[in-house]
C-alpha cells in the first residue's frame, strides 16, 4: 500500500493530528483537505470533537465527501451561524483555513490583493478571520507554497491577526500547524518564528526556503512521516470513498 | 390587519441614499424578487448591509450602490461574486468591511437601541485601519481592559424573505438557519419580506409553527407574496441554490447586457417563467456540503 500514498493523503494525516491535543471542542476544517482532515481527527486522535453536516447540524459520525445520504446523518445538535459565533466568541474552536497570503507574523489574508482603496484583486473579504484568530486556535493548509501565499514583509491586508499583536487577545492567539504541498510548520521558533518541522517525500530545505518570502528556521529536515494503514483506511474507505482528495494536487 | 403589498409597494417605503440592510447568507435566502425591483427602479446610492451572495452583486452591477456594510461576498459554490469584486476593482463603491461577528455585534446594538456594543474583534487587523471612524471603550471594571466600540448600524429598511406569512406579518423560517434576519428586522426602522406562502394565520400550525415564527409581526410593515423569490439563492426546505443559473449570472460580469436582456425589467411572475417556473425551481435539491 505504501508506495501509492498520496500528497494528499499525506496532507490530511498530517493535518488530522492539529485536533489531537484539543479535547471537546469544534473542529472546523474548510475545503477539501481540511475537512477530511478534521474527521480523521475524530476517527482516529480526538474521537471527542464536535463536527458539524457543513451546515447546520452536529453529527455524530463525520460526513464523508461527495453525494450521500445525509438523512441517515446521526444528528447529535444544531450549529447555525449565530451558535457558530457564540461558540467561537468562547474559544471551544479551532478552525482549519487556507488563507491567501500569510506572513511571518502569522498574519492573513482573504480579503484584497493590493492596495486597499484600489484592489488588484478584491478576494472574499475578511469574512470571520478577525474573531477566529483573536479568540480560538487556527491552522492552516496551503496547497500551493510559494512566495506568493507566504509573503515577504505583511500581508496585503491583515485579516487573521498574527503573533505580533497576541498580547491583544489575551494570549489566546495560536496557529498550531500549517501543513503545505511542501512540508509542515509551526510557528514555534524563536519570537515565534514560523519553523520547518519535515519534508515531504521528494522535497528539499531549498525548495521550502526559495518558495517562502520571509526567514523560516529549520528545526528538522526530516521526512514527513507516512499515513499509518489505519488511517489510509479510513481515508480511503469512510471519509472520502470516492477519491475527490485527489482532485487537490491534481494526483 | 393587512400587510400584503406588491412588489412595487415596498419601493414606495425607500428613498435614494438610504441605508438598507438584506437578510439571508451568500447564496442563501435572499429576497431576491425584492432586490430585483430596486435595481429596476430609479433608487439610487443605497447604503446596503449585508451577508453578502447575489443579492449585492446584482446591485452593484445596476449601480445602486454607494456604500456597502460587509465581511463578505460569496455564492458559497462559486466562492467569488464577480459583479461585487468588479465594482471593487473599478473603485466604484466606499465599503466598511467588517469581520462577520461585528457585523452581528452593529445590528444586535441597534436592535438593542444601544449606541455600541464592546468586542475584542478586530483588534490586531486592518479592520481598524480602514475603519478609522471605530472607537475604543475601556471597561469601567477592574480589568481596565480595552474595547473596540462596535457602533450601532442602524437601518432605514430590512429585505427578507422568508418561508410562510399570514397578512399581519406573522413569519416562518422554517430552513433550519434563520442566520441573522431577526436582527436585521430589529435593527430597521421598517422591515419588509417577501414570503414562500402567504396563508391565513390558522394554517401557520399552531404552536407547532410557532418556533419558527423567529420575530414579532410589530416588526413587519410589509408583506409581498413571492413564490420562489429567492431564486437564483437556496430557500430550504423548497429548493436549492441554482448552480447553472448563478453560473451564467457570474460569467455576466464581463457584458452584463445578455444577461440583463434576459432576467431583467420583468415580473416576478416573469421572471419565474424566464427561469423555468416554480415547479422546476423547486425541483433544485439543497445543496450537499
Amino acid at each position: 500500500m505504501s508506495d501509492s500514498i498520496s500528497l494528499a493523503e499525506i496532507c490530511i494525516s498530517q493535518a488530522s493530528k492539529a485536533w489531537q491535543d484539543d479535547g471537546e471542542i469544534l473542529a472546523t476544517g474548510i475545503g477539501l483537505i481540511p475537512r477530511i482532515a478534521a474527521g480523521l481527527a475524530k476517527l482516529t486522535h480526538n474521537p471527542d470533537l464536535m463536527m458539524t453536516d457543513g451546515e447546520t447540524y452536529l453529527i455524530s459520525e463525520p460526513a464523508p465527501m461527495g453525494k450521500r445520504d445525509s438523512s441517515a446523518d446521526q444528528v447529535e445538535g444544531y450549529m447555525s451561524y449565530s451558535r457558530v459565533f457564540e461558540n467561537l466568541w468562547g474559544g471551544k474552536r479551532h478552525a482549519m483555513v487556507t488563507p491567501t497570503q500569510i506572513d511571518s507574523f502569522g498574519q492573513t489574508n482573504i480579503s484584497v490583493i493590493g492596495n486597499y482603496d484600489s484592489p488588484k484583486i478584491q478576494l472574499l473579504g475578511v469574512r470571520g478571520f478577525p474573531g477566529n484568530s483573536i479568540n480560538h486556535k487556527n491552522s492552516i493548509f496551503i496547497p500551493n507554497h510559494s512566495i506568493k501565499t507566504f509573503v515577504e514583509g505583511e500581508v496585503d491586508m491583515v485579516s487573521g491577526m498574527g503573533y505580533k499583536n497576541k498580547e491583544l487577545s489575551n494570549g489566546i492567539f495560536e496557529i498550531k500547524r500549517v501543513i503545505t504541498n511542501l512540508g509542515i510548520f509551526d510557528f514555534n521558533g524563536k519570537n515565534n518564528c514560523m519553523q520547518l518541522l519535515s519534508l515531504h517525500p521528494n522535497v528539499s530545505v531549498d525548495d521550502v526556503i526559495t518558495n517562502t518570502g520571509f526567514e523560516i528556521a529549520i528545526q528538522s529536515d526530516s521526512i514527513t512521516s507516512m499515513p499509518s494503514s489505519e488511517e489510509l483506511v479510513l481515508i480511503r474507505e469512510v471519509l472520502d470513498p470516492q477519491g475527490i482528495r485527489n482532485t487537490i494536487f491534481g494526483e | 390587519m393587512n400587510k400584503v403589498l406588491t412588489h412595487k409597494d415596498v419601493l414606495d417605503h425607500l428613498q435614494s441614499n438610504a441605508t438598507i440592510g438584506i437578510g439571508g447568507w451568500g447564496a442563501r435566502r435572499k429576497p431576491m424578487s425584492l432586490v430585483r425591483e430596486i435595481c429596476q427602479s430609479d433608487i439610487k446610492d443605497l447604503t446596503v448591509v449585508s451577508y453578502g451572495g447575489p443579492d449585492i452583486g446584482l446591485l452593484c452591477a445596476h449601480k445602486k450602490v454607494k456604500k456597502l456594510i460587509f465581511g463578505f461576498v460569496s455564492l458559497d459554490l462559486i466562492p467569488l461574486e464577480a459583479h461585487f469584486r468588479q465594482a471593487r476593482q473599478n473603485k466604484e463603491i466606499e465599503v466598511m468591511e467588517l469581520d462577520e461577528g461585528m457585523l452581528q455585534w452593529g445590528l444586535r446594538s441597534a436592535a438593542m437601541n444601544l449606541p455600541f456594543l464592546p468586542t475584542r474583534v478586530g483588534f490586531g487587523t486592518d479592520v481598524l485601519t480602514h475603519n478609522p471612524e471605530l472607537k475604543f471603550v475601556k471597561s469601567p471594571y477592574k480589568d481596565k481592559e480595552s474595547f473596540i466600540a462596535m457602533p450601532a448600524i442602524k437601518l432605514d429598511i430590512a429585505l427578507l424573505h422568508v418561508n410562510k406569512s399570514d397578512e399581519k406579518g406573522n413569519t416562518q423560517i422554517i430552513g433550519p438557519d434563520p442566520f441573522f434576519d431577526d436582527l436585521f428586522a430589529r435593527a430597521a426602522e421598517k422591515t419588509f419580506v417577501s414570503s414562500e406562502e402567504l396563508l391565513s394565520t390558522q394554517e401557520l400550525g399552531g404552536k407547532d409553527g410557532a418556533i419558527f415564527n423567529r420575530f414579532e409581526r410589530s416588526l413587519v410593515t410589509g408583506v409581498v407574496h413571492s413564490p420562489c423569490g429567492a431564486h437564483p439563492t437556496s430557500c430550504s426546505p423548497s429548493y436549492g441554490f441554482d448552480i447553472r443559473h448563478l453560473k451564467e449570472y457570474s460569467d455576466s460580469a464581463k457584458s452584463f447586457n445578455d444577461y440583463a436582456d434576459k432576467y431583467m425589467n420583468k415580473t416576478h411572475q416573469d421572471y419565474l417563467e424566464s427561469v423555468g417556473g416554480t415547479e422546476e425551481i423547486t425541483k433544485i435539491p439543497l445543496p450537499q456540503f
